[in-house]
């Protein structure tokens, strides 16, 4: 996308901002407008009075939820973000709308205002445990039945926990905790020039 | 007489079932030959590839794209690669705009040549599918030559595509485009005003604009419908903002709609694919941002900075400036999107695939009930699933 393209998407997002921002006022938390996309932070208890509003409001008319996920940030406070997309097929737009949440705090459950939120929100059910409330359905829709934990979690190791087998004695398949021959190997790359912000050996002594 | 009791009853239908069109596996309540409630388990194909995305460097999962709907490979890279530009501010060169055009054009006639003949054979034509799995090969030779892998392709860059098309490639194509024409004709011969056919699929699994918007539909599910959406002309992409195509739309959004939407489709990608060819510039197919592609393998042998260029990128990879783009494409079978969030390291730390096909089918329950068991199968055989992208 040309930069020209850019700039005009961001100014209709921007208008866009504008109609939103006396409307939902106190519920609006924050918002940005990035690599042309519009965000917006909303308390969770608010977030069936937003989504609807997006959906019904003749300007908006974001009819259709095109992805909800969850994201994991284990080192802030309420550590779970819920990130809904949404299209506007008659303005063409779109928007970015999150909450943040925890383990214990309930997301209210879109699916009354669109029926497709069903299978994402047992999906983010399922990969980080983030709790739906008035889901009519919320099971694991994944992972294996009988699973346990939230995979997509950061404190979810790759290899998981438990491997299945067949075995021929008991004739059936068992689950056993996992055994890797070799350790998973995550290879840090990051140069430590540019990488994670980490001190050299001997940076210490500069300061001294 | 003594009242009977009627009791529903639950069937099994998969995970081994042929036309579950992989490892669907569906628990059905009926009423006598009705279906009551249908309750798709899906996961049976489940690999984590979220999780694997977030432990690899940005270029490495590239391939993981192909894995997931093994049947519009390069669509699925196009998203990833596209969100990835978008977070590093960077555009590919025209050239390899329309390589990735060609290419995604390509990949959505093999998409709609799978499931066209696949739905004809779950409702009892056969022929089509070993006619048009024919033409499925010869284009992925033409995938075989330029990627070197008949599917898994692996081709598209950040900034490009791996390599140029190879000389000849283009009359290639384009002779099979004008020998493919015939053949698509005796297909649509023998399937689009057969009895049997229209029986199976007219006024099955018909979902209004309405339904369709709020179960998330997209591509031809969404155009049989009636709604003329597609990203290539809406949110144009790559080159399709300098491609004459049309949109084709249904009526009336049952299974025979979506059919005739994904025939008339092949027809428009053929004439994207006749334009790409003649309109397509000499030039380079990557961007000259050795922070970003590889210096040529000849700089190597010679440039101290080439060398140094080549192993950064192969051992620590790029590093993506932090930030979050939800990147989507036109895939065969709807919006493909890749919502991305970077830290700024070599590696992502999100990675969430939004696949058409994970939409598609959990609107099964409200499209089959008050079907018979068997219009099941035409409902799944037009909702163009394919496991690897709902499990992912």
């Amino acid at each position: 996308m040309a930069s020209a393209d850019l700039t005009a998407r961001d100014e209709g997002l921007r208008d866009l901002l504008a109609l939103i921002e006396p409307t939902l006022g106190d519920s609006l938390l924050a918002s940005s407008i990035e690599h042309g996309e519009l965000t917006l932070r909303v308390p969770v208890p608010q977030i069936v009075r937003v989504l609807t509003y997006l959906r019904d409001d003749p300007n908006m008319l974001f009819k259709e939820l095109v992805d909800l996920c969850g994201v994991d940030y284990p080192e802030r406070e309420r550590r779970f973000e819920v990130v809904y997309h949404l299209l506007s097929l008659r303005h063409n737009q779109r928007i970015r709308v999150k909450v943040a949440t925890d383990e214990a705090t309930p997301v209210p459950s879109v699916v009354e205002a669109f029926s497709t939120a069903g299978w994402f929100e047992r999906e983010a059910w399922d990969m980080y445990g983030i709790f739906f409330s008035g889901h009519p359905d919320l099971r694991r829709l994944l992972t294996d039945y009988g699973f346990e934990g939230h995979p997509l979690r950061k404190d979810f190791p790759l290899t998981g926990y438990v491997e299945m087998r067949y075995d021929d004695e008991q004739k059936r398949v068992i689950y056993e905790p996992v055994k890797l021959r070799q350790d998973f190997r995550s290879w840090d790359f990051l140069s430590p020039w540019e990488g994670s912000g980490g001190l050299l050996p001997g940076d210490e002594k500069a300061k001294a | 007489m003594p009242d009977i009791q009627m009791q529903n009853y639950t069937i099994n239908f998969g995970p081994q079932h042929p036309a579950a069109h992989g490892v669907l596996r569906l628990v059905l309540e009926m009423n006598g030959e009705v279906v009551e409630r249908s309750d798709p388990h899906i996961g049976l194909l489940h690999r984590g590839t979220e999780k694997l995305i977030e432990y690899r460097p940005w270029l490495q999962n590239i391939p993981y794209f192909d894995r997931l709907d093994y049947c519009s490979m390069l669509c699925q890279e196009h998203a990833y690669v596209l969100g990835v530009e978008k977070l590093l501010g960077i555009e590919a060169p025209i050239r390899a705009l329309y390589i990735r055009t060609l290419f995604d054009e390509i990949t959505r006639i093999l998409n709609h040549l799978l499931n066209v003949t696949t739905m004809a054979l779950d409702v009892g034509a056969m022929t089509p599918l070993l006619w048009l799995f024919e033409e499925r090969e010869k284009l992925m030779t033409f995938y075989e030559a330029v990627t070197g892998a008949r599917m898994h392709a692996n081709y598209y860059r950040f900034g490009g595509v791996a390599r140029d098309l190879p000389k000849g490639m283009d009359e290639q194509i384009l002779k099979w485009a004008d020998e493919f024409v015939p053949i698509l004709d005796d297909v649509e011969a023998l399937l689009t005003e057969n009895r049997i056919f229209k029986q199976r699929t007219v006024d099955i699994g018909v979902v209004s604009v309405e339904d369709a918007l709020d179960w998330g539909f997209s591509g031809p599910m969404l155009r049989a419908s009636g709604l003329p959406w597609d990203l290539r002309k809406s949110q144009p992409y790559a080159v399709y903002d300098r491609m004459e195509f049309d949109i084709p739309v249904g009526k009336n959004g049952d299974c025979y709609d979506r059919y005739l939407v994904r025939m008339l489709e092949i027809r428009e990608s053929l004439k994207i694919v006749r334009q790409c060819i003649a309109q397509m510039p000499e030039g380079p197919w990557r961007i000259d941002d050795q922070k970003v592609t590889p210096p040529p393998r000849r700089e190597m042998k010679r440039s101290m900075e080439a060398l140094i260029h080549h192993f950064k990128l192969y051992t620590e990879g790029i590093h993506v400036p932090e930030g979050e783009v939800y990147a989507a494409v036109e895939s065969g079978k709807g919006e493909f999107g890749v919502y991305l969030v970077s830290d700024g390291t070599n590696k992502p730390y999100r990675c969430k695939i939004r696949s058409p096909g994970y939409v598609h089918l959990q609107a099964l329950d409200f499209m089959g009930k008050g079907h018979q068991l068997a219009d099941i199968v035409a409902i799944i055989g037009s909702l163009d699933i394919v496991f690897g992208e709902i499990d992912r």
